[in-house]
């Protein structure tokens, strides 16, 4: 019996990870996948964190007030693409680097998101339906774990069609060439600005989706600390993943699954909560250490990265 | 490519200021539809300019282009009457595929390419076309040779009619010069294509070009059919009435050990590659040796590498005996100085002044160190003015910063802080001549050979296989990172060397 019992949990803990890592790997994956598409294009948005922030907030609140959180997911799209925007103007302007304006746009989004957001701390908001895919299990944990948003669906998507638009299409061209080798692109008569602008606009429009998932997912509130890094080490997460979409969508996956691994060692009775809430951090710092070298270039790193032109 | 005959480019009373500077004084040229014009002269005389006025780059100040009797107003419209460049520095996207670089560059792309149809005429053009090249293949995995041939090729695909080659071979080892300039050369002959190039390499001129206008501070001295002059008279053209100064000759200097000596050195590229592999080299004092190879084999690492610029993962380097390290105090007991290419980057600070950065050798030694904490900056002025004057660099000013020299100047003010300041008794040097007019070439390699006549040991890496048996006692060849081919200059068979650099004898 005891051992019925023990497999049991080993098993149910199995499916809780799987569900925990598919739910935390949503805002992974689309601030990841948008900051792979800004940067094939040459540019660097640090201030993803500040831009899930401020769409988490948006999303809450418009869900609230409208009682649609489908118009949630929207309005936090938009803001997402209206920080970008922010971003893409900025970095545009003669001697600003990008750097120091994404790590402005950190403290901007995450100021305006605190300073809108304070009338919303407490109250609940309607939350996005999920596919069910746990009904046949009589186990609660089961059925929690395999409520799935339909926004990893969509990021699934995103993944496969971002990678498709970056290698078959004639705008995914134009940004890797002119994030690659700006000298070149420009003398093939194609416009290094525009087509950095609209990537990096686009990307952070990706992001505000990522954002919309912290807020209208269970438990679906609204709290300042709700992203917890996850928009900087999406973007870490962009390096490890060497530029690739489609590597984005599996390092999300881990990068969530991580995230998951303390609260349900936690919930099996192991201890050490703050240590292990600490795992997914620990892991960034590692991939990084592991995947970079001092002594060699990254491959597929798009050539004119962050570089002025 | 349509069979269209190309179009008459007639250059008229063209002038053009840059600043205070006249880089054109009203150039007139004409190439006739299917000829192969060649435009020769010395740095700064102002070729670039005449091709970027007909590229529709530069607008002239006065005088026009045309291009069959329709004035160029711009790139796009220069484009669109079928004129176009392949410049020195390539115009290609590295992360892309050949088949990318040459599709993105056609304006009629569709926003969503049917990649089967497209990738069927690129074979078909590719077959009418002079080179074959893998289509898949990504251009920042090709050769130098290859990424020409890429670039050629878009040009051809662009439907160019007047091609412009800025300094073509420049990058090519000497078997791929002559494939890729005889190919070229064979189109024009179809009548399909103008080619105007620009050198300043006699034997190709001789050997390809129909016609050659000769230019000097921005004025066309004259324009003439190739059958009618020698390179002896180009030279004279060129130069005007400045004389280069007499080659110094050389004196043997009797030395049985080496001054420096490099043993089984492995050093990495960037991509972590072995970019140096177990290289060997011996230099004597009162030898010049020369390092020859197409850029890319190593070279640039091994210079690095004796710099202090790379690290070292296996095998020594000694000077006198003694293991070298790239720090200060075995730099000054040995006077092992390196001089890697790109000075401005590499060898100076460019926002400090020229005085400054020709102090850096010395700044912590008197006379220019005043106790253990200052500077004495009449010594640094006076130190700097002497080499400026044995250099001629100009402007004369010690004051300027290092960033607003010429590549020429800067290169003078470089090798002046090494040879003179610092007493080198061994240099290491990495395509010194690059960017140098000839005049300023003739003068620095005589400070050269002056520095070996002194008993100095010299390793000179230069792309430049002409520059190399002008200067080298001996020579070796870097291919694939290692030692390919070792001769004496004597003794040096071109057909034999050229096939080294290959590293596929």
């Amino acid at each position: 019996m005891i051992v019925q019992s023990e497999f049991a949990g080993v098993s149910t803990l199995a499916v809780a990870l799987l569900g925990a890592a598919i739910r935390g790997s949503i805002p992974y994956m689309f601030v990841s996948l948008g900051e792979c598409l800004t940067e094939t294009s040459g540019r660097i948005n640090l201030g993803m964190e500040g831009i899930l922030l401020m769409a988490a907030m948006t999303a809450f609140a418009v869900s609230q007030m409208t009682g649609s959180p489908w118009l949630g997911a929207l309005a936090a799209a938009l803001v997402g693409g209206l920080l970008g925007l922010i971003h893409a103007v900025l970095t545009e302007l003669p001697g600003v680097n990008d750097v120091a304006a994404g790590i402005a746009m950190i403290i901007f989004g995450g100021g305006l998101a605190f300073f809108f957001g304070k009338q919303f701390v407490a109250p609940l908001a309607p939350q996005l339906p999920v596919f069910d895919f746990g009904g046949w299990s009589s186990n609660p944990a089961i059925r929690a774990a395999l409520r799935i948003s339909p926004l990893f669906f969509l990021g699934v998507i995103t993944a496969f069609g971002l990678r498709f638009v970056l290698q078959r299409t004639r705008w995914g061209l134009y940004v890797r060439a002119v994030g690659d080798d700006p000298e070149a692109a420009r003398s093939m008569g194609i416009s290094v600005r525009s087509h950095r602008m609209a990537a990096t606009v686009i990307g952070a429009t990706m992001a505000g989706i990522g954002g919309s998932h912290l807020t209208l997912y269970f438990p679906g509130i609204w709290s300042e600390g709700i992203s917890g890094g996850q928009g900087l080490m999406a973007v870490a997460l962009v390096i490890f993943a060497r530029w690739s979409p489609l590597r984005c969508l599996a390092a999300s996956l881990f990068f969530g699954a991580a995230q998951a691994l303390g609260p349900s060692l936690q919930s099996l009775g192991v201890g050490g909560y703050y240590l292990l809430n600490a795992s997914p951090y620990i892991l960034t710092l590692l991939l990084m250490i592991l995947s970079s070298s001092r002594s060699r270039k990254l491959a597929g790193m798009p050539g004119a990265l962050g570089a002025r032109v | 490519m349509s069979t269209s005959q190309p179009a008459m480019v007639v250059v008229h009373e063209v002038s053009k200021c840059f600043g205070a500077v006249r880089a054109l004084d009203a150039v007139s040229l004409t190439v006739r539809p299917g000829s192969f014009h060649a435009i020769i002269g010395e740095n700064g005389a102002g070729k670039s300019t005449v091709a970027k006025c007909m590229l529709g780059v530069y607008s002239p100040d006065a005088g026009e282009v045309r291009v069959d009797g329709v004035r160029i107003s711009g790139p796009a419209q220069a484009r669109g009457l079928g004129v176009g460049m392949v410049f020195q520095q390539f115009k290609l996207v590295p992360s892309l595929t050949v088949a990318e670089n040459l599709l993105v560059a056609r304006e009629d792309l569709p926003a969503f390419p049917r990649w089967r149809e497209l990738r069927a005429r690129l074979r078909r053009f590719l077959e009418t076309s002079p080179f074959t090249v893998d289509l898949d293949a990504k251009v920042a995995h090709l050769a130098a040779g290859q990424k020409q041939k890429v670039e050629i090729l878009k040009q051809l695909y662009l439907e160019t009619k007047i091609l412009i080659l800025d300094e073509p071979t420049s990058v090519l080892t000497p078997a791929e010069s002559e494939e890729v300039m005889t190919a070229v050369s064979a189109l024009v002959r179809t009548g399909s294509l103008s080619v105007v190039l620009i050198s300043h390499r006699f034997p190709e001129v001789m050997n390809f070009a129909d016609e050659v206008t000769v230019m000097r501070g921005g004025r066309v001295v004259i324009s003439l059919p190739v059958k009618q002059t020698n390179p002896a008279q180009l030279a004279e053209y060129m130069m005007g009435q400045s004389r280069p100064p007499q080659p110094l000759t050389k004196t043997s200097f009797p030395a049985d050990s080496p001054a420096l000596e490099i043993d089984q050195l492995v050093v990495q590229g960037d991509t972590g590659l072995v970019a140096v592999d177990r290289v060997r080299l011996r230099v004597y004092p009162g030898e010049i040796l020369g390092v020859a190879g197409v850029s890319g084999n190593g070279q640039r690492e091994l210079v690095q590498a004796i710099a202090g610029q790379r690290s070292i993962d296996s095998g020594y380097i000694r000077a006198f005996g003694e293991a070298f390290h790239p720090n200060r105090s075995s730099i000054r007991k040995t006077k092992l100085f390196t001089i890697p290419e790109e000075p401005l980057q590499n060898a100076t600070v460019p926002a400090m002044s020229v005085a400054e950065n020709l102090a850096l050798r010395r700044f912590d030694q008197p006379p220019v160190a005043r106790g253990r904490w200052f500077l004495d900056r009449g010594a640094m002025r006076d130190a700097a003015l002497t080499v400026i004057q044995a250099f001629s660099i100009r402007p004369p000013d010690p004051e300027v910063s290092a960033r607003s020299l010429s590549g020429g100047n800067l290169q003078k003010a470089v090798m002046g802080r090494d040879l003179m300041a610092g007493d080198a008794a061994i240099l290491v040097v990495a395509n010194p001549c690059m960017g140098l007019d000839f005049l300023a070439t003739a003068s620095l390699h005589n400070r050269l050979v002056e520095m070996r006549n002194r008993g100095g040991a010299l390793l000179v890496v230069s792309e430049d296989l002409d520059e190399l048996v002008e200067l080298a006692d001996r020579i070796v060849v870097m291919s694939g990172g290692r030692i390919a081919y070792e001769t004496h200059s004597s003794e040096l068979d071109r057909t034999v060397i050229g096939s080294h650099f290959g590293g596929h004898p």
